[in-house]
């Protein structure tokens, strides 16, 4: 939860959180950072009243698919850990797990990574690929006057809150595809002005690509899959589905186009199903 | 909607100038969300350093109205909102654009620090009241606003002779663990230049952490390399024993 920036004691409306009932000390033996974050920032004293809270994104579960041992993704040579991976949390991670997912699957990223380097030689690279490829980072200064990267940032913001937030429907995440649609036309024209050094405006008229992407990724795979698990919430479809536990969403680059292709979810290893047996 | 004006330098390596925006004001505005509304709305191209927004990563440090402050930690209402809020970049590193400058001469330093080094059959407990001694060194999140405003760096620019509270904050926190088998009085004495440091503690009084850098960290140092480099009765023991 991020403590709200924007509320006044007398606010009507909202969530809060209260934990003013345990003695002051727990709290600011427990919570330290959020109770200066909160007394600092918004003049709100946790042990002595409630905070308001609200829902933001704060993690997530899906990411580039990769082998459980090596961290190796699809493309060869390309390794992936941590948040950007996918596939060890489930449907929704357990507090704490993403420091020990970094330090686990970051090690073993970094050890396979090297043995690759030692193995293969440097791939020999085509021109032409780098030639376009700059082309298409530079395009931004020669778009200059229409239309904004931050503009298309913040509408981006507001259609995934609003239509592909906490909880979904299928009409949302119709709707929402149809405008992440719009959006790409729109980034597509961003401009930027200035020099290349340091320049915020013209990284982010390049991330916005990669962000266009995953979030049509995330709409795509909410819309098919009809359950609701973990932190995938569906109104219309409120409950657990037999057949979606057994399948993964996969997301995958064909003809140039986003597909998504079904997999199924490999059975447990022997050895760790008698793990959780004997817990 | 209210409004107040910011005046953040623009330039680089070769110089700049403070150019002024005007920007809405919100309830619970903090310096940083001002920046990205001129990021947004009026100069898509300022350059400014941030990440968490939360005061824990250390990367939005700037000079607010003349103090080192971390933007994301300023708030708008603490400000006099009646004449321009100046926002420039820290004075003690070299610029690279706007509010961003280089800050590498500080990893630089940190790399002259031995690592901790736990002495042979280390038995590996330590009570709650040497955790707690050190802890307070290691909640710094190197946002090197203590380094921008010791006049030591500040003003005289002694970067080849000192190594600037930071890492006396960071030696301490070596020095002090129970279970570290290192000395690195030396390394205080003749590379980093504690020497320097007059204790006039500015660098305290911009700590975000609040971390008491000069009381618990360089006076307690400046003690053990007094202690054992110019005390004269340890000098007369040593010469006696032949050391």
């Amino acid at each position: 939860m991020t403590p709200s920036a924007w509320s006044s004691p007398r606010a009507t409306s909202g969530a809060y959180l209260d934990i003013s009932q345990k003695p002051a000390e727990y709290v600011k033996k427990k919570l330290p950072s959020m109770y200066h974050q909160f007394k600092e920032l918004a003049d709100v004293d946790i042990t002595k009243g409630p905070m308001e809270v609200g829902p933001t994104c704060h993690y997530v579960m899906g990411g580039i698919r990769v082998d459980a041992e090596t961290a190796e993704s699809t493309v060869p040579g390309l390794f992936a850990a941590g948040e950007a991976a996918a596939g060890l949390h489930g449907a929704n991670r357990l507090g704490g797990n993403s420091l020990s997912d970094l330090l686990v699957f970051g090690r073993r990223a970094g050890l396979a990574a090297a043995q690759h380097a030692k193995r293969v030689s440097a791939p020999s690279m085509d021109n032409s690929q780098i030639e376009s490829a700059e082309k298409e980072l530079l395009a931004p200064f020669s778009n200059s006057g229409t239309e904004s990267p931050y503009a298309v940032h913040r509408d981006l913001q507001e259609l995934m809150q609003n239509l592909v937030g906490i909880f979904r429907t299928e009409a949302d995440l119709g709707k929402a595809l149809v405008e992440l649609e719009k959006l790409r036309a729109r980034a597509a024209k961003a401009g930027v002005e200035g020099s290349r050094l340091f320049n915020p405006g013209w990284h982010l008229s390049y991330d916005l690509k990669s962000m266009l992407t995953v979030s049509e990724a995330v709409a795509q795979s909410a819309l098919a899959r009809t359950e609701s698990r973990g932190a995938h919430s569906r109104i219309d479809f409120p409950k657990l589905d037999p057949l979606w536990e057994k399948k993964h969403n996969i997301i995958v680059k064909e003809a140039g186009a986003m597909k998504r292709r079904e997999s199924p979810v490999e059975e447990m290893p022997g050895e760790l199903q008698q793990i959780l047996a004997a817990d | 909607m209210a409004e107040a004006t910011l005046r953040v330098f623009r330039g680089d390596s070769n110089g700049g100038q403070t150019v002024d925006y005007r920007v809405p004001i919100a309830p619970g505005m903090v310096v940083l969300d001002a920046l990205h509304h001129i990021q947004g709305h009026l100069a898509p191209d300022l350059a400014v350093r941030w990440n968490c927004k939360a005061g824990k990563c250390g990367s939005c440090s700037a000079e607010v109205n003349g103090r080192p402050r971390l933007t994301c930690k300023t708030r708008m209402d603490d400000l006099p909102q009646d004449q321009p809020i100046t926002v420039l970049p820290m004075k003690s590193f070299p610029r690279i654009k706007d509010l961003v400058t280089d800050v590498s001469w500080n990893y630089r330093v940190n790399r002259k620090i031995p690592a901790f080094e736990p002495r042979p059959g280390t038995d590996w407990k330590i009570s709650q009241l040497d955790v707690d001694r050190v802890q307070e060194f290691r909640k710094c999140i190197e946002c090197f606003l203590c380094q921008d405003m010791c006049h030591v760096l500040r003003e005289h620019d002694q970067k080849e002779k000192f190594g600037g509270p930071r890492f006396f904050v960071r030696i301490a926190g070596l020095e002090m663990h129970p279970l570290d088998g290192r000395n690195r009085n030396a390394l205080l004495k003749d590379e980093l230049g504690l020497g320097l440091c007059n204790i006039t503690k500015c660098c305290t009084e911009v700590c975000p952490e609040e971390i008491r850098i000069t009381d618990n960290a360089i006076i307690p140092l400046k003690e053990r390399v007094v202690d054992e480099f110019y005390d004269p009765l340890t000098r007369m023991f040593r010469k006696i024993r032949g050391k």
